[in-house]
């Protein structure tokens, strides 16, 4: 069962830095073990935020992706601390 | 016989032993050195300190030679982009040369890029919110006519020992 997402961080349109800047931000407004919703559309932001959750530590439960156009990709990322 | 075989190894301390919850991962450290201030150095070197400290990392900029006009107040928001010597431009040197021709190819690059990413000036203001430690180089300081009090404001000036310490801290560093 997925937890409930705390919070939606919507990074449509945004390129690279920009969603992991946000994700930085966001990730702090959500409890640690709630999960943090996040939608893009960077074509880099599987491996962006993979990349980022593992250097983080927060815990990427999902990724998926929603056929276009424009595709969206949509993380679930779990706070770790 | 090495001598250094002879001593113990160094046991956990009862602290480190004991039952914590899971560490934070290892903060890593990312030092970038940067020389210039056109456009196509600025954004690469504020895109990579800010998904570094987006993502913990400890983040260093170590500004020298043309690099510090960011850090000056009279030029900080003035950064350009020279089409001179760069063929991937298409713009043809004999022409790159003419008067207009930097602030032409600037205005362009300026308004493509806007679609894309914040302005330089945002860029280091979401660095500097995030916790990126921005440096003045003190030997080039003299050489590109800059004093302290011209320097904008949170910038430190250092030297290149301070530079390799930070580096040699097991950082990912980048010159450019």
């Amino acid at each position: 069962m997925l937890d409930a997402v705390a919070k939606t961080l919507d990074t449509k349109g945004d390129l690279c830095p920009i969603p992991v800047v946000k994700a930085a931000k966001a990730i702090k407004e959500v409890g640690v073990g709630q999960v943090l919703e996040i939608l893009a559309t960077d074509p880099a932001s599987k491996p962006d935020f993979a990349a980022w959750s593992k250097m983080t530590g927060h815990k990427l439960l999902s990724s998926s992706e929603e056929a276009g156009p424009p595709k969206v990709f949509r993380f679930m990322i779990q706070r770790a601390r | 016989m090495a001598e250094t075989a002879l001593r113990p190894a160094p046991m956990p301390s009862e602290a480190e032993t004991a039952e914590t919850p899971a560490p934070a991962p290892a903060a890593k450290r990312l030092v970038i050195v940067l020389t210039k201030a056109t456009l196509d150095d600025v954004y690469p070197a504020f895109i990579l300190a800010n998904t570094g400290a987006a993502s913990g990392m400890e983040v260093d900029l170590y500004f020298t030679f043309w690099g510090m006009k960011l850090l000056d107040k009279r030029t900080a928001k003035k950064t350009k982009l020279s089409p001179v010597g760069n063929p991937a431009m298409g713009m043809p040197n004999i022409l790159a040369v003419l008067p207009g021709a930097t602030a032409m190819a600037t205005a362009m690059m300026k308004r493509k890029i806007k679609k894309y990413w914040p302005t330089i000036p945002e860029m280091m203001q979401q660095a500097r919110e995030m916790g990126v430690r921005m440096h003045a180089c003190s030997p080039t300081m003299g050489l590109m006519g800059l004093a302290e009090e011209h320097l904008i404001e949170g910038v430190d000036i250092v030297g290149a020992s301070a530079f390799l310490g930070w580096a040699s801290d097991n950082a990912v560093t980048i010159f450019i």
